[in-house]
């Protein structure tokens, strides 16, 4: 109930921020549309903890921070490959084991991996996921890495 | 020049070289999979400074609002995107140009 309630608010809340018209027509319009994809939210069995994670939006803000500052140092990495005239890729492949036990875990320790420059989440399974690094260092930093850790942490772990 | 718009351009230029760079690395890099590496330069550094330095333009208003919208979006669908990219050409039996010859190294 407390979860279809915080997913009534964000759409309410989405609605308003996107509009920016304060009319009392359309705010009842708004609050009608939000209620209405709550109802069927909860129909389709979407609002469930996957579908709508609201009890994660803490640790993202401590989380993301990190992730971003992880995407432009790894983006100066593949810049400086880039224009180097030699070109010093080495592509690898590794497969290794996730430490995540949720859905949301998984795909955001897959998508944190694909959004870094220079490692892309090829295939993400429960048990394992393939990797691709534009060098043998990127691929191999992956494996049992802070981001590992992180999103643990972050999706309610120790 | 206000300071904020100095700081604006700055992120708006650095966006705009990262972008470049991407699209020099999308030619330069050997196989399919290296390129996808270039192309993620583009769409998360390159995207993301281009709409900070928006954001500094826009101040504190819905505009900044709708920004950070779009910018979670870009986040949360581009490596989706590139995920099912890599792993359709790899099912459709695209092979990787390796470094260390054929099979994935184990840790």
């Amino acid at each position: 109930m407390l979860r279809l309630a915080s997913l009534a608010a964000a759409l309410y809340a989405f609605w308003i921020l996107m509009s920016g018209y304060l009319e009392p027509f359309l705010l009842g319009a708004g609050l009608a549309c939000a209620l209405a994809v709550t109802w069927l939210a909860r129909r389709m069995e979407i609002a469930d903890p996957e579908g709508h994670p609201a009890h994660l939006t803490p640790a993202a803000f401590g989380y993301w921070p990190w992730l971003v500052l992880e995407i432009l140092r790894s983006g100066l990495a593949v810049c400086r490959i880039i224009v180097d005239p030699r070109l010093p890729v080495s592509p690898t492949l590794v497969r290794f084991r996730p430490s995540q036990k949720t859905a949301v875990g998984l795909a955001t320790h897959a998508n944190s991996i694909t959004l870094t420059p220079g490692t892309l989440t090829v295939a993400a399974d429960h048990d394992e996921f393939l990797v691709h690094g534009l060098t043998r260092e990127t691929a191999r930093a992956t494996v049992a890495s802070e981001m590992d850790r992180r999103v643990r942490r972050f999706e309610g772990g120790d | 020049m206000s300071p904020a718009d100095a700081i604006s351009w700055a992120l708006l230029a650095a966006g705009g070289v990262s972008c470049v760079l991407g699209a020099v690395g999308l030619l330069r890099m050997p196989d399919f999979f290296t390129r996808m590496h270039a192309a993620s330069v583009v769409d998360t550094v390159g995207a993301g400074l281009i709409l900070l330095g928006l954001m500094v333009q826009a101040g504190l208003t819905l505009v900044t609002v709708k920004l950070v919208v779009i910018g979670l979006l870009i986040f949360f669908t581009s490596p989706t995107a590139s995920h099912a990219l890599a792993r359709a050409a790899l099912a459709r039996g695209l092979e990787p140009k390796l470094a260390d010859g054929g099979a994935p190294s184990k840790p």
